[in-house]
């Protein structure tokens, strides 16, 4: 699609998204949008799994699930059954450096939203009884999630790539690490990670910007923790010396899961965009980009095999996962090395240059689709620092980027020679 | 839904629903077909998915790369479903690109080459895919639970086919399979979007006006209106967690009793969203069986629902049990809870409630165009388009002796399948 034919004054940018920061350092952005009913709240706190104990891997997580399980004014049973009530949701969750909230209700009952967001951030009480349940549930999840080959193949490909660092640990935790947590390491870690500075709420749908502001300014306007420690910052890993080719066995399983790769650009990084448009070239565009067409297309090898830039503050990977039978390990490991090399060595086409810029400009409509596809996106922009007009000039920045553009990011992270190369699975034999 | 849908019938039989949505630049597209799992015989399970994935290997006038690459570099998003009752293909594109949509469905409902190496390169790839469904305990108890829960009904059979059967199936049952039942009268067409009806309407009756349509239904498939009797199964595998999973009938989606069904589930197991796209739920921690076995440390999880079919299918209550519990403990407190639905009349209070949670679920898949569209052909394919255009009003009218009356004549212990999934550490499996 060419760039014309997109009203991209409709996409969330500086002309429609307000942006207000309270004394306290809260910053509220929101975009009215009242074709439907519906609102989104979306937002995040400065405090994350980077300030876990080693020895308490999950911590942040715990604590960002427990804060729902009680507060000073209400029981968790009064909580969800007020949200409920009204078929409305509300949850945290933690990652590396952030604690991310969200939720959704009919415009008419954002009040009750807001004052479980409230209550949540500043009174919960972490009843024990709470607590034991919830260890109880996660260390179920964390259970499952060893039976998981996707998972397993992720966690360790996360380990090799990021040794002893924030972004080589699950923010789940361990089993091992998830028992230790109390009750008390609960109160401690939120006493000492929750605070209003650089805080973000972004609200999307049926909503007035005042009327925002005004909900946030009342709710948490007063809000001040003398006692909050910011997040350190991401500390510097090393690159891969040499391939490491690990196999883990998972028994009783028929597929095996593949996850081969390495570092990527932080999401700053000048090379993020050009790193994104090969990235879609190389295993994202229509059926999964050349590495589908060589190993699903071509070969039959996989029901999916695609690649994936992932990209944070401080670095990132660029991931190729399958999921294949055993036998086939070898050849798609093969097939998957090729295209790697062909796409280190050789510059993109100028029609793959093309097709991939096309989708990647006429796919922002679809994006925002959504008040919880436009909530993400302002969240994004507001959390790198991108700028509220990133989106309208995104399709002039996509338009700049050069085949060798392309390959010299390709050739400064992608090393065929030096990947992690993680599977998990049956052994070929247990299968066949 | 706000605006009003406009609905055609061509001379071939094509359904055609169309609906106005201007709040933003796209459009999107759903090709319905009526057939599924449904309609597949003993030794050929797994066709209508097969022919699905076939879909998107090219046809007399465009190869699958093509088609696939001018969707992807308009932006576009194309995908397709195989299910128990029927397939849908869909695309959603920036609104002046629709055609491009229009061009491969018409061309797709009755050209598809079906290329002999393509069919067997898709032969390995559907293999892969339920590999990988059957990595997961709980895909691997409710194929079990649902084998049992039928004596001879399709929907005893996965949708993506018996492996016996994969391996076996040759590309000429394959293609007579999509000959059958791609045609007109078949299928029906719906969008959503940014568009004008007329000038839409016209697009379509003149690329699917001149495909003939000589289908024949000839369906003889008996409902199966009960679980013939009480079964209990196990299923053994690694890991830590044991899964149960309980099967009672549910009714066919066009049966009245099917509105108070989703009241009785969204009081016992919380309320289900009926959005495919988008959307959104609510959490579930009030409803009954999360309150008596989550709360009370007998379960970790608990959840339920019920699909909308053609013929009688399944209500599943799945649980994962809390490690230190015994399977039998839990299923006595599930069934105290059942015996409550059965004995005694559930509170207005809750029906009121659930009413407002189906409401809000209902509302929220207004936001997004995709899934307007998909709601807009989806309901006809096990009822008609009013069935969720009167969806709410139906559940309004459920009274509080209805469900009970649905919980006596349903919920029946002597005639359900109770499944467990039962994990062995570091053992092979067994079954």
């Amino acid at each position: 699609m060419s760039s014309d034919t997109i009203n991209w004054k409709h996409l969330p940018g500086e002309n429609n998204v307000s942006r207000f920061v309270l004394p306290n350092g809260i910053i509220v952005l929101c975009k009215p949008d009242f074709n439907s009913p519906s609102i989104v709240i979306s937002g995040f706190l400065h405090g994350g799994s980077i300030q876990d104990p080693g020895d308490k891997l999950g911590l942040a997580s715990f604590t960002s699930y427990a804060l729902m399980r009680g507060t000073v004014f209400r029981n968790v049973k009064q909580i969800y059954n007020d949200l409920e009530s009204i078929g409305a949701s509300f949850g945290f969750g933690a990652s590396v450096q952030t604690t991310s909230f969200g939720g959704k209700c009919l415009s008419e009952d954002l009040p009750l939203l807001m004052k479980t967001l409230t209550e949540s951030l500043l009174y919960p009480v972490f009843p024990v009884t709470q607590v034991r349940k919830l260890k109880t549930q996660i260390i179920s999840g964390l259970q499952q999630r060893e039976q998981d080959t996707g998972e397993v193949a992720s966690l360790r490909f996360d380990e090799i790539l990021f040794p002893n660092h924030p972004y080589g640990r699950p923010e789940d935790g361990y089993v091992e690490t998830v028992q230790r947590i109390s009750q008390k390491d609960l109160i401690n870690f939120h006493k000492r990670t929750y605070g209003p500075k650089g805080m973000v709420i972004v609200f999307a749908g049926s909503i007035e910007i005042q009327r925002a502001n005004d909900l946030v300014y009342e709710a948490l306007g007063g809000w001040e923790n003398m006692d909050w420690q910011p997040p350190p910052e991401v500390p510097y890993y090393s690159p891969l010396s040499e391939t490491v080719e690990e196999f883990i066995p998972v028994e009783g399983k028929y597929q095996m899961d593949l996850i081969m790769g390495c570092h990527g650009p932080a999401r700053l990084s000048d090379d993020y965009l050009a790193a994104s448009i090969g990235n879609n070239i190389l295993g994202q565009f229509g059926m999964m980009g050349r590495i589908g067409n060589e190993v699903r297309e071509k070969s039959g090898l996989a029901y999916y095999a695609s690649t994936s830039l992932n990209s944070w503050m401080q670095g990132g990977s660029w991931e190729i996962t399958a999921g294949i039978n055993p036998i086939n390990y070898k050849k798609a490991t093969e097939i998957i090395i090729n295209e790697l090399i062909r796409f280190v060595d050789e510059p993109v086409n100028d029609e793959e240059l093309e097709d991939a810029k096309s989708s990647y400009i006429g796919s922002l409509p679809l994006s925002v689709e959504s008040n919880n596809g436009v909530a993400s996106a302002i969240l994004r922009m507001e959390r790198f620092g991108l700028g509220l007009d990133y989106l309208q000039k995104f399709p002039e920045n996509i338009e700049k980027i050069s085949k060798q553009d392309i390959q010299n990011t390709a050739q400064k992270y992608i090393n065929p020679k030096k990947l992690a190369i993680i599977s998990a699975g049956p052994r070929s034999s247990e299968k066949n | 839904m706000s605006s009003s849908v406009f609905m055609e019938k061509l001379d071939n039989g094509l359904s055609i629903f169309l609906k106005e949505i201007h709040s933003a630049p796209i459009i999107s597209c759903w090709n319905w077909y009526r057939v599924g799992s449904r309609l597949e015989k003993k030794g050929y399970t797994g066709l209508s998915h097969w022919v699905e994935h076939m879909q998107f290997k090219g046809t007399k006038k465009f190869s699958g790369v093509y088609m696939d690459r001018i969707i992807a570099r308009e932006g576009g998003l194309w995908n397709a479903f195989t299910h128990l009752d029927w397939t849908t293909y869909y695309e959603t594109l920036p609104a002046n690109k629709i055609d491009i949509a229009l061009d491969f469905e018409s061309e797709r409902m009755q050209n598809s080459t079906f290329d002999e190496i393509e069919f067997e390169s898709e032969r390995t790839v559907i293999l892969s895919e339920k590999e990988g469904k059957e990595n997961d305990p709980l895909s691997r108890l409710s194929t079990n639970v649902t084998r049992s829960a039928f004596e001879y009904h399709p929907y005893r059979n996965e949708v993506i086919g018996e492996e016996e059967d994969l391996k076996r199936i040759k590309r000429d049952d394959l293609y007579a399979h999509y000959r059958n039942h791609y045609q007109p009268s078949n299928a029906l067409i719906a969008l959503a979007g940014d568009f004008e009806t007329d000038i839409i309407f016209e697009k379509i009756r003149k690329l699917y006006d001149p495909i003939p349509s000589n289908y024949i239904h000839n369906e003889n498939i008996l409902p199966e209106h009960t679980i013939q009797r009480k079964e209990e199964i196990e299923i053994h595998g690694p890991g830590d967690t044991t899964f149960m999973q309980i099967a009672y009938r549910s009714p066919a989606a066009s049966d009245p009793d099917f509105f108070a069904y989703t009241i009785l589930d969204s009081i016992l197991t919380g309320p289900a969203s009926l959005n495919m796209f988008g959307g959104g739920g609510t959490s579930n921690k009030t409803s009954r069986l999360y309150q008596n076995l989550v709360e009370k440390e007998f379960a970790v999880s608990v959840y339920g629902g019920l699909q909308a079919t053609i013929d009688p299918h399944l209500y599943e209550i799945t649980v994962i049990i809390h490690p230190e519990k015994k399977p039998e403990i839990v299923l006595d407190r599930i069934d105290i809870e059942i015996n409550r639905l059965i004995s005694s009349r559930v509170k207005r209070k809750e029906v009121e409630k659930a009413i407002k949670q189906a409401t809000a679920l209902f509302s929220y898949g207004l936001e997004n165009i995709t899934n307007q569209a998909f709601w807009l052909g989806y309901s006809e394919m096990f009822a008609k388009y009013d069935w969720f255009i009167n969806y709410i009003d139906h559940l309004k009218a459920i009274r509080i002796e209805d469900i009970q009356r649905v919980a006596q004549k349903y919920l029946n212990p002597d005639h359900r399948v109770v499944g467990l999934y039962i994990p062995e550490k570091d053992q092979e499996v067994q079954v």
